[in-house]
């Protein structure tokens, strides 16, 4: 692996590979006003003012709705968008000035489209991706080998682009973007429309392959799956912002999210209120089991369930964590009210 | 695959496979070659016509404007060959398919071009070629050193004009939506008023065809130096030996509009 090393080397710790401040792109819009056809100029702010960085190594979930800004915010890394105003710097280059450099460094996957020849069979679309990457022919063979076989493709290699599931085609279009041995890989949305068994194999390859090489990831995606298998870090972007920066169980907690305790008792019990930390949030067959949400800043599981033996013979119990999509939501809602509409 | 490092080698790679693609499907191919002859017939017997009515257009008779022909229609399929799929760009910008061309370590414009080889645009560079034979037969014009030289000169920087015309056709689609009909009318009016003796045409359209869009270069000035005549007040016949430079002209103009369009792109949505 002497590229990889060679990257490590451009790469000094400390050394952001993802560096955005201030980072801002506007729209203008024309659209039809309410008088006689004439229309009106309205700007819009996609991205607005998003200051963030990425450490080398890192794996990080890039969230927010649709049209929140996350795919700008990628188009402006990868120096297809030019911003409006703000720094970026991608793998330490400047993604205008020095695109197709950047372009050795990173890959991308924007999952709704096909970078990929839809009338030519994989094996030739990675054989052309080598020439275009000037890749060594046999170091070329080795990874494209590797990629086959980690990702399950070799019965579709002489299968046209146009041909494959869509389960297929996201693993022949990741494969098309590491081809190259990248540093960062950039996902846009690489798990939509994809069933549990493809999406799960999915993860599994990418967390091989960060193990293997130490590939930064950012990753946006609407499924909190992905985030939870894949990544370390969050970002949750509402309206051209950073609405969050921080940890996934983090995010749980700065939206008040709460954990909830399940007992199932031994006994019909009263239903389990005034215990300090938690709410009471139901009872099933007779008080047999109970629910009790509680904040995982305010008190912990041990503290609840120690309340609960006090009072009740506890048989059983289980811990429900947080649905994100929830806290996602919350924090959309909570956010929102401050943004341009 | 053995380790290829010169420039061209991934181009060629794109391009080969091209080539390959457009030979899995021959009955098309053969249908698509038939067609643009059909297209290049239709516009020779259009010349045609108008000759059986009048003896001289233009200062020009038959066989001189067989040669106008002959020239802007092989600079213009040649070019309409190399880089005439730049009017696809509409299309990759709606599918948000151009964002691929900006990932890979090639320049956008080179990929675009080097995206597609479409073969079957060879009759309408057939009919040219034909057109051009005939015109140089019938005006009994001497294969001598120099027009031998200003032929080439035609016929290479012809091509580099009418591709910048497309390149700078193609750089207006980032502004506009759909704008593919006004743009086609910029390449395809192009080549119509290159085809036709700029002796006929009026004071601004000569400065037009003449200087700014210099389609004039491409066939009416060098049939005029080769044949030895002086030419229109305003364009002079020596003016072909300047055709480096009219073609260096609109491909500055050119580059400069696509960097300006590739700046201004906005993304295919997401």
């Amino acid at each position: 692996m002497t590229s990889g090393d060679a990257a490590a080397a451009a790469d000094p710790v400390g050394e952001p590979i993802i560096e955005v401040a201030d980072l801002t792109r506007t729209f203008t819009v024309r659209r039809r006003g309410n008088g006689r056809g004439r229309r009106v100029r309205t700007t819009i702010a996609a991205v607005d003012a998003m200051t963030f960085r990425v450490s080398p190594g890192e794996a990080v979930g890039y969230i927010g709705a649709n049209g929140a800004g996350k795919s700008t915010t990628i188009k402006m890394l990868c120096g297809i968008l030019v911003p409006t105003s703000g720094r970026v710097r991608t793998c330490g280059l400047d993604p205008l000035k020095h695109r197709r450099e950047l372009s050795r460094r990173i890959g991308v996957v924007f999952g709704q489209r096909s970078q990929l020849w839809w009338d030519l069979p994989l094996r030739e679309s990675f054989s052309i991706l080598a020439a275009i990457h000037r890749l060594d022919g046999a170091a070329a063979g080795r990874r494209t080998e590797e990629l086959v076989e980690q990702l399950e493709m070799a019965d579709t290699l002489d299968t046209p682009v146009r041909q494959l599931s869509l389960g297929q085609r996201m693993r022949a279009e990741i494969a098309a973007a590491l081809l190259h041995s990248p540093d960062l890989v950039i996902l846009d949305e690489p798990t939509i429309g994809l069933d549990v068994l493809s999406k799960a194999r999915l993860r599994e390859f990418l967390i091989g392959e960060r193990a293997a090489r130490g590939t930064t990831l950012l990753l946006t995606t609407h499924d909190m799956g992905d985030i939870e298998r894949l990544c370390d870090r969050v970002l949750v972007v509402d309206h051209g912002r950073l609405a969050y920066d921080g940890t996934l169980p983090g995010l749980a907690g700065t939206v008040g999210a709460q954990r909830v305790l399940v007992v199932d008792l031994t006994h019909p019990t009263g239903d389990l209120t005034g215990i300090p930390g938690t709410s009471h949030l139901g009872s099933e067959a007779d008080g047999l089991r109970q629910r009790l949400g509680f904040d995982a800043e305010a008190t912990t599981a041990a503290d609840v369930l120690a309340a609960v033996a006090d009072r009740a013979d506890v048989r059983d119990l289980s811990i429900e964590e947080p649905d994100i999509e929830d806290v996602v939501r919350r924090i959309y809602r909570s956010g929102g009210g401050t943004s341009p509409p | 695959m053995g380790v290829e490092t010169s420039a061209w080698s991934p181009y060629r790679a794109v391009l080969a496979s091209r080539l390959r693609a457009q030979r899995a499907y021959p009955v098309g191919f053969v249908l698509d070659v038939l067609g643009s002859l059909l297209v290049g017939l239709v516009e020779l017997a259009e010349v045609w016509v108008i000759f059986s009515n009048v003896r001289v257009l233009g200062g020009l008779d038959f066989s001189a404007i067989l040669l106008v022909f002959g020239l802007s229609n092989l600079t213009f399929s040649l070019a309409d060959l190399f880089v005439g799929h730049l009017d696809t760009l509409p299309t990759y910008i709606r599918a948000g398919t151009l964002d691929a061309f900006y990932l890979r370590p090639l320049p956008v414009l080179g990929q675009l071009v080097t995206s597609e080889l479409e073969l079957r645009r060879i009759s309408r560079i057939a009919v040219g070629a034909a057109a051009l034979a005939a015109g140089l037969a019938a005006t009994h014009a001497s294969l001598d050193l120099r027009n031998v030289v200003l032929l080439v000169l035609a016929v290479v920087f012809g091509t580099a004009i009418f591709a910048a015309l497309f390149v700078c056709a193609a750089s207006v689609q980032f502004f506009l939506i759909n704008g593919a009909e006004l743009t086609n009318s910029f390449t395809y009016g192009g080549s119509y008023a290159a085809s036709q003796p700029a002796s006929v045409f009026p004071g601004p359209l000569k400065l037009l065809f003449g200087y700014l869009v210099p389609v004039v270069f491409t066939a009416y000035l060098p049939t005029l130096a080769l044949l030895g005549l002086p030419g229109p007040a305003g364009l002079p016949a020596w003016l072909a030996w300047l055709l480096p430079v009219a073609a260096l002209w609109v491909w500055g103009v050119a580059l400069v509009l696509w960097r300006w369009g590739t700046r201004h792109y906005q993304g295919g949505g997401g």
